[in-house]
């Protein structure tokens, strides 16, 4: 149930984000969704790919810094609204959202959501309980 | 003479633990003895004895050495390349320098019998790293007009040790060298040490399979806590040696096993603490510069030379048998002394606080600033998988968490910028921590 995310350290330097992309599109690693949180100072790569373990070997070799941690994937309609029924199972549960992501299926009716909440089981609990769908690992990479 | 003591860890008891009289015996006579040579045979010291009407019967007691003057390593410089030395350069056969930084190097000379002392001192400081006949030096030190190689290759080849001469640099090779040797003791720099693990590790070399016991290591401060690093990461007892190419390269003192001080060999050597301001003369105990004499040198004599190293000198018979006068390990020298918002910091009280960090490799770089009329210290920092996480709050508490534990240790809030590993560069000697861009 629990998606593996992999997130880069990646520091205010010209051409930082585009070598950690460079090296993964090299190693033929096929990215499924990203997001970055950029501070003043520093950013933080977010990143989904089917090979998680592979990737931050790879990134580590060039001497980036990589941490792998759980996320949740939804599936929700690809229409207005469709992100309420999400939120709602999650703040019905008091469950701490701490970042999030989306981006639509290529065939499909669907949206994908990316959840980091503060606790991951609790999450997945919460949004279960809420009639959301949550997405397998593999199902996120076969899309 | 017993060349090797196979029943002892101290290589040369009669010196090592010579009672406090009979020290201070020897001592007056050699001080008596290099004050008269540097007298009338270094043209230098002759015209400052005389300036300031001294004569080297005015030497009585230990304690007229206070009547003499201090040499700078301005002085030494101002005397480039042969002008301290008190024999003709055909008794002089072999010579080191320092690395001349800032203009032209200081040149030391050495005599046959000044290699022989050097190859004693290093002998014994060596024996106190537990170094035996059977052991395998490898000497990363560098080799060449730098004074580290050459000093742990005599000390060495005394004991009767193998050496290898392998010098600095070629970390693969190093490390080839140490698994297929099987080096026994390492000598080179403390950050050198610490890249050689870091590689080790990256290689996944198991470093507590290795042969290596212990490292002597030196030639730039390093922090107790640089200690625990070096021992845990390299599997070995790491002991810290002192010197200066100027007095004669490393071995002037040495850290026994009880690693609680540095012995000075102060049958060579006699240190004194001064206050850096008034150049008083400090009891034991006090922090101060440190001022040294050679006793026993006879190419290049150096009369009180002020080292610029802050140390404090303890007296005693330490728990290992020696009685030869402790120094504390260097915490700052003098003029690496920084001036921050007018509060003194030296690097090794932030490499200290950094070290308090779980997962924080000690790579960093201090740069200081005066953007708007007022002083800004940046502390470079390489990231660590154990100082990142997915969540920006995270990395910004382990931001502040460094902030504070930098407060803690200097008083002074500096700026984290977090930079990514490798990003700092490396040295195989000394490595710069600072640099100042203020044009004070």
């Amino acid at each position: 149930m629990k998606l593996k995310q992999i997130s880069v350290f990646l520091e205010n330097r010209k051409g930082r984000l585009w070598k950690a992309l460079n090296i993964l599109s090299f190693a033929k690693i096929n990215i499924r969704a990203l997001s970055i949180a950029d501070t003043s100072e520093f950013g933080i790569l977010r990143i989904i790919v089917p090979e998680p373990e592979r990737a931050k070997n790879i990134l580590e070799e060039s001497n980036f810094v990589v941490k792998v941690n759980d996320v949740i994937a939804v599936s929700i309609p690809d229409e207005p609204g469709g992100l309420d029924s999400v939120l709602e199972a999650l703040n019905k549960l008091d469950i701490n959202v701490e970042y999030l992501y989306a981006f639509v299926e290529k065939k499909g009716k669907n949206a994908i959501v990316v959840i980091r909440t503060e606790d991951i089981d609790a999450g997945i609990n919460a949004l279960e309980k809420g009639g959301v769908t949550v997405l397998k690992s593999e199902e996120v990479y076969s899309l | 003479m017993i060349l090797v003591r196979e029943d002892t860890m101290i290589w040369n008891k009669e010196a090592e633990c010579m009672s406090a009289e009979e020290t201070k015996e020897l001592q007056l006579q050699r001080l008596q003895s290099v004050v008269k040579r540097a007298y009338e045979l270094v043209p230098y010291y002759n015209k400052r004895f005389n300036d300031l009407k001294i004569e080297p019967e005015d030497i009585e007691t230990l304690e007229d050495i206070e009547k003499l003057p201090f040499t700078s390593k301005t002085d030494l410089r101002d005397a480039y390349p042969f002008g301290m030395f008190a024999v003709p350069t055909d008794e002089i056969v072999e010579v080191h320098t320092t690395s001349g930084t800032t203009g032209k190097p200081t040149v030391s000379g050495y005599t046959v019998e000044d290699l022989d002392i050097w190859g004693e001192v290093m002998a014994r400081a060596l024996t106190m790293t537990g170094v035996r006949k059977e052991d395998k030096i490898q000497n990363s030190y560098g080799y060449g007009l730098f004074t580290g190689g050459m000093g742990v290759h005599y000390g060495g080849q005394k004991i009767g040790a193998t050496v290898i001469p392998i010098s600095a640099g070629n970390t693969m090779r190093q490390l080839e060298i140490m698994q297929d040797f099987e080096t026994t003791v390492l000598t080179c720099t403390p950050s050198y040490g610490l890249y050689l693990a870091e590689v080790a590790e990256n290689e996944g070399i198991d470093t507590s399979k290795l042969k290596l016991k212990a490292g002597c290591f030196g030639a730039e401060m390093w922090t107790e806590e640089m200690r625990e690093k070096l021992e845990k990461r390299l599997n070995i007892s790491a002991q810290n040696i002192y010197g200066l190419t100027e007095i004669m390269g490393p071995g002037v003192a040495m850290e026994c096993p009880v690693k609680k001080g540095l012995h000075i060999f102060e049958d060579h050597f006699y240190p004194e603490i001064i206050d850096p301001q008034t150049l008083k003369q400090l009891p034991d105990g006090e922090n101060g510069e440190l001022v040294l004499t050679t006793l026993t040198r006879d190419g290049m004599p150096v009369i009180r030379f002020r080292t610029r190293d802050i140390t404090a000198l303890n007296r005693g018979i330490c728990e290992c048998g020696r009685t030869q006068v402790k120094m504390d390990r260097i915490t700052g020298r003098s003029d690496d002394m920084l001036k921050v918002r007018g509060v003194i910091v030296f690097p090794s009280q932030i490499e200290k606080a950094l070290l308090k960090i779980e997962g924080l490799e000690p790579q960093y770089q201090i740069i200081v600033t005066r953007p708007h009329h007022m002083d800004e210290i940046e502390v470079m920092v390489e990231t660590s998988p154990a100082l990142f996480s997915d969540e920006v709050k995270h990395v910004e508490e382990i931001k502040k968490n460094i902030e504070s534990k930098i407060h803690n240790e200097i008083g002074l809030r500096v700026n984290i910028s977090l930079v990514e590993p490798k990003s700092l560069p490396r040295s195989e000697g000394k490595a710069v921590r600072v640099i100042d861009k203020r044009n004070i």
